[in-house]
């Protein structure tokens, strides 16, 4: 079963035949299957939904996207500058590149290093590719502005933030870079109504820019004015044979 | 990170007696990366990084390096005023207690233009207003120049051993808990200096600590130690994730939060 992409764009993301299984050694040696044979392509331009029950598998699939878990078997190939890179077997350094330009994800917890200030946060991924601190201080605050992040703040680390404010300044340094391919894991989930409807704005002017975007959105008014396709995780589920 | 390769190990071994220092360890370290080795005290992670920075002669195995004229070298053939060349130079060595490396009774700018006048540098200008470069780096006030480690906090001591460290400009530096033993505002001001000198510089680092968060927050990629072997190895969010090795399951487990 392949639900393709129903645009004539180019795919970004294809994903195939992916499985997953959790063995806890410490845990008398338990054996989790997650996901077996999960395939889907994103097209550049396009969103996609994970959706499925709670504990169907929506995050870690994103966690296997962006190579944060390791998939047992199949491929996530990614169209990385004028190639393909599967992060499914890249050695780290390959992951890593990945990230950097072509991958973004905006998680639901923020990590930093504490006393980095939010500004500095938000710049981060455009200094690590090369651009000149003063002019990603200046993407930083242009999105910190339009995320409703009072000034004031800025010089602060986000650590101390509320879980709202944790959440654009994710976000925020989630679209400083224009990543060509977006994991988006509840982007709106913690927001009130005027950040929520910033957020979907930027999603979709990401998607009008080409960006292939993967998203799990509780949300289902999000959901459908964002998203092009739906793709229920669950269908993944192990025991269950694609239709 | 560039994905040019400019240290290579093979099967380091490094026996005491029957006992097993590290055994096997094989990998190779990238230019601008940072490597993290975490495991428990007795792991074998100390003996490593003495092994790989020349401290102690491993009992086998090898170990090249890719120096900065582009030419590899075998580190384990070096002579010793070869490899004391290389370690003043090209490489640094961070230890977790700044007295290992630093001297207590030199003042904080002589400790730096100390290690830049091992490398040639003789004029005193010079030396003085470098150093006081360094010390802005990071972050000691210009007006403890001349005064002695002694009196300094642990904190500025372990910032003055960087500095100190990184006056020649060196490639590849060492790192043996740098964070360690230190109050916890302490270590995060040292966490961000760390990262910030490691991009800046585009050092190659090899990190050795105990704590799973400093991995998290400084490496690009991990290996996990137990009993002297590498049990697991790769990206460091993966491995800390989803680690796939009974034992690095247990230590990630084991802690409360990275």
């Amino acid at each position: 079963m392949d639900q393709g992409p129903r645009n004539d764009r180019p795919p970004l993301i294809e994903v195939e035949g992916l499985g997953k299984t959790f063995t806890l050694y410490n845990q008398n040696d338990a054996v989790i299957p997650v996901m077996q044979n999960a395939s889907l392509r994103v097209a550049a331009g396009e969103a996609v939904a994970l959706t499925g029950e709670s504990g169907a598998g929506k995050s870690s699939l994103m966690r296997m996207l962006y190579g944060n878990y390791r998939a047992q078997t199949g491929s996530i190939r990614i169209r990385h500058r004028e190639h393909w890179g599967d992060v499914a077997s890249a050695e780290p350094h390959a992951i890593l590149d990945l990230r950097r330009e072509t991958l973004g994800y905006v998680s639901q917890f923020l990590r930093v290093i504490p006393r980095v200030s939010t500004l500095d946060v938000v710049s981060e991924p455009l200094v690590r590719l090369g651009v000149e601190p003063t002019a990603a201080q200046e993407k930083a605050r242009e999105l910190l502005t339009r995320l409703r992040i009072p000034q004031t703040l800025w010089p602060l680390s986000p650590l101390t933030f509320s879980g709202g404010e944790q959440q654009r300044v994710n976000i925020a340094r989630g679209f400083a870079h224009r990543f060509p391919c977006l994991l988006l894991d509840e982007p709106t989930a913690s927001l009130d109504k005027l950040n929520r409807e910033t957020v979907l704005d930027m999603i979709e002017e990401a998607k009008a820019d080409g960006v292939a975007v993967i998203g799990i959105f509780h949300d289902a008014e999000a959901r459908r004015r964002v998203c092009d396709r739906e793709i229920d995780v669950s269908s993944f589920a192990v025991g269950r044979t694609a239709a | 990170m560039s994905q040019e390769v400019i240290l290579r190990v093979e099967e380091l071994t490094k026996l005491y007696g029957a006992r097993v220092g590290c055994r096997n360890v094989s990998f190779e370290l990238c230019g601008a990366e940072v490597l993290a080795v975490v495991g428990e005290s007795g792991s074998g992670k100390s003996t490593l990084l003495n092994c790989l920075s020349g401290q102690l002669p491993p009992s086998g195995g090898s170990l090249s390096y890719r120096g900065a004229n582009g030419h590899w070298r075998d580190v384990l053939a070096l002579s010793e005023p070869e490899r004391r060349l290389l370690s003043r130079t090209e490489w640094a060595f961070v230890h977790q207690d700044p007295r290992d490396g630093l001297r207590m009774t030199v003042s904080a700018g002589g400790n730096v233009g100390e290690r830049m006048m091992a490398v040639g540098a003789r004029h005193y200008g010079t030396i003085r207003s470098t150093a006081a470069d360094w010390l802005r780096q990071v972050e000691i006030p210009q007006d403890r120049l001349d005064d002695r480690p002694t009196a300094f906090s642990g904190g500025m001591r372990q910032r003055l051993q960087i500095a100190r460290a990184l006056a020649t400009n060196p490639r590849l530096v060492f790192m043996d808990e740098p964070t360690g033993g230190l109050d916890v505002s302490v270590q995060a001001r040292l966490l961000d200096l760390i990262r910030t000198l490691v991009n800046q510089f585009e050092l190659s680092v090899i990190l050795v600590t105990h704590d799973l968060a400093v991995a998290r927050l400084l490496a690009h990629r991990m290996m996990v130690m137990k009993d002297g072997h590498v049990v697991e190895s790769g990206l460091t969010d993966q491995v800390l994730d989803d680690p796939q090795h009974p034992y690095s399951q247990l230590l990630v487990s084991s802690i409360l939060q990275t």
